[in-house]
């Protein structure tokens, strides 16, 4: 089985809830897409050339200060659930994790990881950069990015225009490359029903928003990734500005919205979160989206002060370590297994519980 | 992603809907959005991407068909057929191969066509100078500080003291 304790808190240090905001933003992630000059794209490139990738970037993040200690999954070697653990963990992508449509891995797939920066190789572009930070959190993920990617930009040779800034395989990336997303929860906006304006308000203004594994993904327990959707024409620190802007307004909103449900229906706000928190506590089998759904209640009810001595770490946890591959994995089971819904409900129970029994 | 409706067609329109208090997003195709009247309604927008694939090699873009059909990158042989159905490039000389679609496609895409952000200057094209490589042990000993990796600091501080 994979070893994820060569990671730094496993990999999970962006769920500490230690970051700014994280009682309403889970996670701030931004990656940067870059390709190496005079070779062809992953698209299209041989299993040799990707291998190359692999070679010339290794030698390069050996070299740095930033990567020199990373971290090395071969995705292309990795058993089925080792790469759905890598992909709950939110490290790797849909596609480099080869759980999309076609269900297998790209050889010359593979992921380094040191602290909380990492980069994937041969995903849709030769290297991805990636940083992840505790809640809302977009100019410190972005420092620790940019240094990564001056590091090896100086070690390796990376594919650039004068005119169109980095070139990318998709042209929906190209320039800066930077993709900046806040996962953020925003169960008061979908009570109040809100949420249609909000998300629709988005795309007006340059933004995007996904579902809780990022590209092509479904909202999940209130979950939505807000990202910016265009790449060039602006700098980094303008794109990052719009975004952070976007989202303040966003938490603004969402805070104005759960005032709201506590003037207008306190009772009713107040039975259904202690409604989730008491399925979750006494339920004897519980399903992923059920789960997901019912922790967005117990969450909304920690964050305006109704549930007491539940941590939003405590929370966050259970958001990993109650998804399949984590859970099959814990024990020992097929990612198919039909019991898995009884072990999550006794995961749940048992966390639950842990965390009422020390602050009471 | 595969239309939820028809199985058939690939998902261009994300509708995202509140159904009992539970968020759900649809993935459809055009045709089978259109069947239910949401086209062009449901948030995100559509990215301009999908028509502007579309309209290549229907000669819209001010190039006769036939001509773009047979262009091909002479890097990595792709033409513009093979990114109209992928939607991805070949290599990073597509860019220029295809330079009047790409710059209609990124001023469609982004609104513009000009990179503004940072620009790479890769600093191993010039000759290495025993000043510069003083210059990068610096910046590493900076770097290694900061993240408390301290055992390489001391190592980069013992360099430095070697050239310096």
């Amino acid at each position: 089985m994979i070893d994820l304790t060569l990671l730094a808190d496993g990999g999970l240090g962006w769920l500490d809830a230690s970051g700014p905001d994280s009682h309403l933003v889970l996670s701030t992630r931004i990656r940067l897409a870059r390709n190496l000059a005079g070779r062809v794209f992953v698209s299209r490139s041989s299993e040799s050339e990707r291998e190359a990738v692999v070679r010339d970037v290794q030698a390069a993040a050996g070299d740095t200060v930033l990567l020199r200690q990373a971290a090395r999954f071969r995705l292309d070697r990795l058993e089925p659930l080792e790469r759905h653990l890598l992909h709950e963990r939110h490290l790797v992508s849909r596609d480099l994790a080869g759980l999309g449509a076609e269900g297998r891995t790209r050889s010359g797939a593979a992921l380094l990881m040191q602290d909380r920066v990492g980069v994937m190789l041969n995903e849709e572009d030769h290297l991805r950069l990636q940083a992840l930070a505790s809640g809302f959190a977009l100019e410190a993920a972005y420092a620790s990015l940019d240094r990564v990617d001056t590091e090896l930009g100086q070690r390796l040779a990376f594919a650039f225009h004068p005119e169109f800034g980095y070139l990318t395989s998709c042209p929906t990336n190209v320039g800066t490359g930077l993709r900046a997303s806040v996962l953020i929860h925003l169960p008061g906006l979908v009570l109040t029903k809100e949420i249609s304006k909000v998300l629709q308000g988005l795309s007006q203004v340059g933004l995007t928003f996904r579902g809780l594994y990022g590209e092509g993904s479904e909202v999940v327990g209130n979950f939505f990734q807000l990202s910016n959707q265009t790449t060039l024409g602006q700098t980094e620190a303008e794109l990052l500005d719009h975004l952070g802007k976007v989202v303040r307004q966003v938490m603004d909103y969402e805070e104005q919205a759960r005032q709201v449900l506590l003037r207008n229906a306190p009772a009713i706000i107040e039975d259904k979160v202690w409604r989730a928190y008491g399925l979750l506590r006494y339920a004897r089998a519980v399903s992923f989206d059920e789960a997901m759904n019912l922790l967005s209640g117990v969450r909304l009810g920690v964050g305006v002060g109704l549930i007491p001595g539940v941590s939003i770490y405590t929370l966050n946890k259970l958001l990993i370590h109650a998804q399949p591959a984590h859970l099959a994995a814990a024990e020992g089971l097929a990612l198919d297994d039909s019991d898995l819904p009884i072990h999550r409900a006794h995961l749940v129970r048992r966390v639950l519980e842990d965390d009422t029994g020390r602050s009471r | 992603m595969q239309c939820e409706q028809c199985h058939e067609r690939e998902a261009v329109v994300h509708l995202t809907q509140i159904v009992d208090e539970q968020v759900t997003t649809v993935h459809l195709c055009e045709r089978c959005a259109a069947e239910k009247g949401v086209e062009g309604a449901g948030p995100p927008a559509k990215t301009p991407l999908g028509d502007f694939l579309a309209a290549i090699g229907k000669g819209q873009l001010g190039v006769p068909v036939g001509t773009v059909e047979l262009m091909r990158c002479t890097t990595c042989g792709a033409s513009l057929q093979d990114f109209r159905e992928t939607g991805r490039l070949g290599c990073a000389d597509c860019y220029r191969t295809f330079e009047l679609q790409m710059r209609d496609l990124l001023r469609r895409v982004h609104g513009s066509t000009h990179h503004v952000g940072e620009r790479y200057v890769r600093r191993g094209s010039a000759p290495v100078t025993a000043e510069r490589a003083q210059d990068d042990l610096r910046e590493q000993l900076r770097l290694a500080v900061e993240t408390e990796n301290f055992e390489l600091a001391a190592e980069i501080r013992d360099r430095l003291r070697v050239v310096e």
